[in-house]
């Protein structure tokens, strides 16, 4: 008898927790402000203007927690500049949590499809974006990712676009400032192995320095779990005689190799990705270390210019901290995808009527014609190639005196 | 006729009916558009940690040793699943006939996985099979990050540096490096992840309750006493261990074949501890309670989604591990449920 009841009990809860999230997933209309209000829309809408829902996906908790914070918050800062403008296009923005693994990843953005998303904006790490790369694209969404810099996360679909650098793209860009500036001719390349984003650019970077006549005397790696004692390396490093050490990886590791090389007194040029933006900020680290450090980044928070000089405040202001490129990026984002979707005809009836794959081809013709360029924080006129991948100048900053210098 | 019946085949056929119900209510629920998208695509996953918590559960309830790597026999499922599934791509056009196939081999590798690590450390008395497993899921998770695996009319390359793969022009690459898999076609459906689960409750009920599970409880319950009677200590702890890793294998295959891209980093340490709380949670030896518990505790922190409690998601699903723990073995609380539910009978939990 008890058996009977537990499982009637059991089927009872099923039930329940099936039809309590069994909210049916027709488009909700761009007027109605359902149960699930977004977090970010402080503005109501103007009467008649269009309302955009764009969902963001990124790891808000876990170790990669940092990176999708500020792509949530730089893109929450643009959603508010937008909608304050009062125009005719209003965005409604959702952000939710991936924690970095790309099965959660997946019902993150199928919690986002029950919301009625118009637009994907994401995702901000590379491994869950692969995955929902695909989904996107078998359902014709439009996604912009504002740093997943995988080729793969674009290769063969032609509904994502990239705000970053590619991975194997910042390793040649990398390799081809190093020969032009004649900083060097023996580098070393350390990377971590276990890592996508530290492979690609190595990658990238060997395959041009082989084609430049660049020396590459040494390749080390480390595995992504030990990553604190860096003396094995940098001594292999120091005796095949490196000039430049090439260092595609994180800034929390590179701090460490910085300070063991001075322990050791070995003192090469050291060369970083976009990755190591950041390394001034951390806590406790003598930014002496540093000096002479040089590295490829797309945004620089102490530049001058009108735009980044007012977003560092508002974010500042907001969030209590200096943005770093990820914020700046996931700001161009959602720049990005308003200028074009000003530039998209019967906009109004495709969001009425939740024609996603509609307003995704609109959107990929736009972002693919040629003339649509945009103007960021992290680059002036950048436009888009068929394959998803951004073109913009990339930028090399030294850091001097404890801060950014643009070279 | 149920009257009949000795208590462990009844409570087994009450798994199978709990099992096949829930299916068909999804199944309708589905066929009517009552169910959102988020819950859908928890489907097949949830199957997956069914299977891994069942099977995990004849290790550490059953057979009484505890296993803190059952994720690298789930990876080494997945990724040969999923190069077993590309590989077959042209040769085997459908898409159910080669899910199965690549169910069987990720089932095959978990079990040769589970023979590697089973053969010289279920001699050894004591926690050993914890500390051994624990290291081979991180062995295991660190090659397959150095791998680049790829496929061309000549066969299976594999190399540990993306430009050591010598590929032909129409070579694709399965496996590269710290990605992962990538590109993979998904084939997975929930029918096939139902049919996992059935089949991994037939095998591992109809185990316990034959002769040799006897042996394998006996084994947990008094070793020296087992062997005193002849029982063959090496050959049924690795019975049951190598059991537990095939259908981890299996698992692993079905759930690598439901995502576009799967990397190493993903069957980690980790991993393998949501599994045994699920297993822990469901009550040792209680497969019923390890169906309930990964169901419930994978689709929860998703479910919590729903309140837009975003940064405290996961701080709440800790927050209520810890009460279920906690409530769980509490005695008044048992008292009580004693009370309402009159026929609860001591020992009446344990094996069913």
């Amino acid at each position: 008898m008890k058996k009977v009841i537990s499982m009637l009990l059991v089927v009872a809860m099923c039930l329940c927790v099936l039809a309590a999230c069994g909210a049916p997933s027709t488009p909700s209309t761009p007027d109605n402000s359902g149960s699930s209000q977004p977090s970010g829309t402080t503005t109501p809408p103007a009467d008649g203007a269009v309302v955009i829902k764009i969902g963001g996906i990124g790891p808000l908790t876990g170790g990669a927690a940092i990176y999708g914070i500020a792509t949530q918050n730089g893109a929450q800062i643009a959603v508010d500049e937008i909608n304050a403008l009062g125009g005719d296009i209003q965005i409604e923005y959702d952000f939710q949590d991936d924690t970095n693994v790309a099965e959660t990843a997946v019902s993150a953005y199928n919690n986002l499809k029950d919301w009625g998303v118009n637009i994907i904006y994401g995702t901000t790490t590379t491994s869950p974006c692969v995955t929902i790369s695909s989904e996107t694209y078998a359902d014709r969404y439009f996604q912009l990712t504002p740093s997943a810099s995988s080729p793969d996360v674009t290769a063969g679909k032609d509904n994502v676009f990239q705000m970053c650098f590619t991975d194997p793209n910042q390793g040649v860009t990398a390799a081809n400032y190093v020969s032009e500036e004649g900083l060097a001719s023996k580098v070393a390349v350390l990377y971590n192995n276990g890592d996508a984003y530290s492979t690609g650019i190595a990658q990238g970077f060997i395959d041009q320095a082989n084609t430049l006549g660049l020396e590459v005397v040494t390749e080390q790696t480390f595995p992504a779990d030990t990553n604190t004692d860096f003396n094995v390396q940098l001594t292999a490093c120091k005796d095949a005689g490196a000039e430049l050490v090439f260092m595609p990886i994180y800034y929390t590791p590179a701090s460490l190799v910085l300070a063991q090389a001075s322990q050791m007194g070995y003192d090469p040029l050291f060369f970083g990705g976009d990755g190591m933006d950041g390394i001034l900020g951390i806590e406790g680290f003598d930014t002496a270390l540093a000096e002479g450090l040089m590295l490829l980044t797309p945004f620089n928070a102490t530049a001058t210019d009108e735009r980044t000089v007012s977003f560092v405040e508002k974010y500042e202001a907001t969030y209590g901290e200096i943005p770093n490129q990820f914020a700046a990026d996931g700001y161009d984002c959602i720049y990005a995808i308003y200028e074009a979707c000003q530039q998209v005809d019967g906009l109004a009836d495709m969001i009425a009527n939740g024609d996603n794959a509609a307003l995704c081809d609109a959107l990929i013709a736009i972002f693919t014609s040629g003339e649509f360029s945009v103007d960021g924080l992290t680059g002036l006129g950048m436009t888009w190639q068929a394959n998803g991948e951004v073109s913009k100048a990339p930028m090399v900053v030294g850091v001097e005196n404890g801060a950014y210098v643009t070279k | 006729m149920i009257k009949n019946m000795s208590k462990a085949s009844r409570s087994g056929l009450i798994n199978y009916g709990i099992v096949i119900v829930v299916f068909i209510i999804v199944k309708i629920l589905m066929g009517a558009g009552a169910m959102s998208n988020m819950l859908q695509s928890l489907l097949i996953p949830a199957c997956c940690y069914i299977v891994m918590a069942i099977s995990l559960n004849l290790t550490v309830g059953v057979l009484g040793e505890l296993s803190l790597g059952h994720a690298g026999f789930m990876s080494l499922g997945a990724f040969s699943g999923i190069i077993a599934a590309t590989a077959l791509q042209t040769a085997i056009p459908f898409p159910a006939l080669r899910l199965l196939i690549a169910i069987i081999i990720g089932a095959i590798f978990g079990g040769i996985g589970g023979v590697i690590v089973g053969v010289p450390v279920l001699r050894l008395r004591g926690d050993y099979l914890a500390i051994v497993t624990l290291a081979f899921g991180e062995i295991i998770k660190n090659i397959i990050t150095v791998l680049y695996i790829g496929i061309d009319a000549n066969g299976l390359h594999i190399a540990t540096k993306q430009s050591n793969l010598n590929l032909l022009e129409d070579g694709i690459a399965i496996v590269k490096g710290p990605m992962g898999a990538v590109g993979v076609s998904k084939i997975s459906t929930f029918t096939a992840g139902f049919i996992l689960v059935i089949v991994t409750l037939i095998i591992v009920q109809n185990l316990v309750n034959s002769r040799q599970g006897r042996a394998i409880q006996a084994l947990r319950d008094n070793r020296i006493a087992a062997e005193s009677v002849g029982i063959s200590v090496t050959k049924y702890k690795l019975m049951a261990f190598v059991t537990s890793a095939a259908l981890a294998g299996a698992a692993g295959a079905l759930f690598g074949l439901n995502f576009s891209s799967t990397g190493a980093v993903r069957f980690d340490f980790n991993t393998s501890i949501l599994v045994l709380v699920f297993v822990v949670l469901g009550g040792l030896g209680n497969i019923r309670g390890s169906i309930i518990a990964a169901a419930v505790l994978y689709i929860l922190p998703e479910m919590l989604r729903s309140l837009n409690i975003n940064e405290y998601r996961m701080l709440i699903y800790a927050v209520i591990l810890i009460i279920v723990m906690l409530v769980s073995n509490n005695p008044q609380l048992k008292a009580l449920f004693g009370k309402i539910i009159p026929k609860r009978r001591k020992g009446d939990a344990e094996i069913v």
